[in-house]
């Protein structure tokens, strides 16, 4: 017998789900349908959408690379300092992200603490490239990736680890063939949740790699900067980047985690 | 238990009441555009002092948000805008009283104190070494850039489009850019970070600031604004950089 859900449960749930959809309905009411083929057919639309996938998409598999080894760290090794690492490594989490983009300024921008040295060895600097974007966003959405990855790490049976090792299988090779795949579906929620924060990222891209459409004018700051002349425009940049994202989320969802469970 | 928590709740009612209906006289909500933030917040020292018992409070920022806030319904009494574009919306919508131009933003060459690119004129910053940030044409400061560049037959491809002028300032600021085009005010506001250029074609993109007050306003409001055009208004607003209109 299916026992009875309980009223404290649910009327706080449904209020939680009005809270979070009815902005989204809004956007739907006040979108200017009528205009709304000829405003997505404008090539600046398409070059933001096509320049915000690629660089959250890029800053996605440079958290991968670095945040998943960067968990492991952070949750199977034991050393001094580790507590104070794994609390700094969520500073991008409750850092304004635009003073992100200013602290990214003052060590990788041209007159930067490293970016200095960069410029004068390569003649290349970060600020205003694609490059730039890709930064800033992997700079805020990296803790989202550690955070899960840490998680489901920390939730994991070390006893498979212990069991390979005792095989005789090298730390590494026990990563590779036992936990990563251990952990595969926390690395996904992460990836997913790293993402979706990279593709939503203003504050710190606008401030570290500036707004030039088509280079680093992503769609965040072609909305933001739509708002101050042209609001209907700016609820059809938003609708497109939800449609795209929601789209791909789901996508992702029933390819993969659907196949897990 | 229940009782106490209704005496708790018509409590706070009450109280929020009584709260809501005294301050109509005393208090007075300016929105001002963000280029006005040292000078207004001057004048609304001098007003508080002027009218003691009274509280100013600004909300600073881009003038397009502001305009936006206000047709959306936000509590303001006055609205000084960096455009008379701006103010349009809100005239527009039928919120603002009749709008008076009460000083004049002119833009200046903003470039860091060693000028690492020897920038010395409106045409060096077509140099393609050059990099140069604009406003975007978007906000007020970038549709004067334009007008600038336009008037003076100039093409600058420039690295990034900025979303307002403290933001293009602090491009250059940080040495990130060799160049921008920002307001004099602002150069004159960051004295020794930044060095201004000035020149001639700027006077072909002049900015009007019109100030109004809001429908609904309080008298208070109809004071705020006598003091902005004042002749002790326009000293503190020439002093930071603004032009008589």
């Amino acid at each position: 017998m299916r026992s009875r859900v309980p009223w404290l449960l649910v009327v706080p749930a449904v209020l939680g789900m009005a809270f979070l959809v009815l902005p989204l309905a809004g956007l739907l009411v006040r979108a200017p349908w009528s205009t709304l083929p000829q405003r997505l057919s404008e090539p600046q639309v398409l070059e933001a959408l096509r320049l915000s996938l690629v660089t959250a998409s890029v800053a996605t598999a440079v958290c991968l690379v670095l945040g998943v080894p960067l968990a492991w760290l952070l949750a199977r090794t034991d050393f001094p300092g580790r507590r104070l690492l794994r609390a700094l490594v969520t500073v991008p989490l409750v850092l304004p992200p635009v003073v992100g983009g200013v602290a990214l300024l003052l060590v990788l921008g041209r007159r930067g603490l490293v970016g200095q040295w960069l410029e004068s060895v390569s003649g290349f600097s970060l600020p205003f490239t694609t490059a730039g974007v890709v930064v800033a966003e992997a700079f805020v959405a990296m803790p989202f990736l550690v955070i899960a990855v840490e998680g489901a790490l920390r939730a994991a049976d070390v006893r498979y680890e212990e069991a390979a090792a005792t095989l005789g299988a090298s730390r590494f090779t026990v990563f590779r063939r036992v936990t990563l795949p251990l952990v595969a579906p926390g690395v996904l929620a992460g990836a997913v949740l790293c993402w979706a924060r990279a593709l939503g990222e203003f504050g710190a891209t606008i401030t570290f790699a500036g707004n030039f459409p088509g280079r680093t004018q992503t769609m965040p700051l072609a909305v933001y900067l739509a708002l101050e002349t042209e609001p209907e425009a700016a609820i059809v940049l938003s609708l497109v980047l939800l449609a795209v994202s929601v789209f791909i989320l789901v996508a992702l969802r029933d390819r993969w985690v659907g196949a897990a469970a | 238990m229940l009782k106490r928590l209704v005496v708790v709740v018509s409590m706070f009612v009450l109280a929020a009441c009584g709260s809501s209906s005294a301050p109509a006289e005393t208090e007075l909500t300016v929105f001002a555009a963000a280029s006005l933030t040292g000078t207004f917040t001057e004048l609304g020292k001098r007003f508080e002092a002027a009218n003691p018992g009274t509280k100013v409070t600004f909300n600073f920022g881009s003038s397009a948000t502001l305009a936006q806030q206000i047709t959306q319904g936000a509590p303001a009494g006055v609205f000084a805008a960096a455009s008379p574009a701006t103010m349009k919306t809100v005239a527009d919508a039928g919120l603002a009283g009749t709008p008076t131009v009460f000083v004049k933003n002119k833009l200046e060459i903003a470039v860091p104190p060693d000028n690492p690119a020897k920038v010395e004129n409106l045409k060096d910053l077509t140099d393609p070494e050059v990099k140069v940030a604009l406003c975007a044409e978007q906000v007020p400061c970038g549709a004067a850039a334009v007008k600038a560049l336009d008037a003076a037959g100039l093409k600058v491809t420039p690295v990034t489009l900025e979303q307002d002028v403290k933001a293009t300032l602090t491009k250059v600021e940080l040495g990130e850019v060799d160049a921008a085009l920002v307001y004099r005010t602002d150069v004159i506001a960051s004295a020794g970070k930044v060095t201004g250029i000035p020149f001639p074609e700027a006077d072909q993109a002049v900015n009007d600031y019109p100030i109004a007050t809001l429908k609904d306003a309080s008298p208070l409001a109809r004071r705020f604004v006598d003091l902005v055009l004042s002749k002790q208004g326009e000293d503190v607003l020439t002093k930071a950089g603004f032009e008589a209109p």
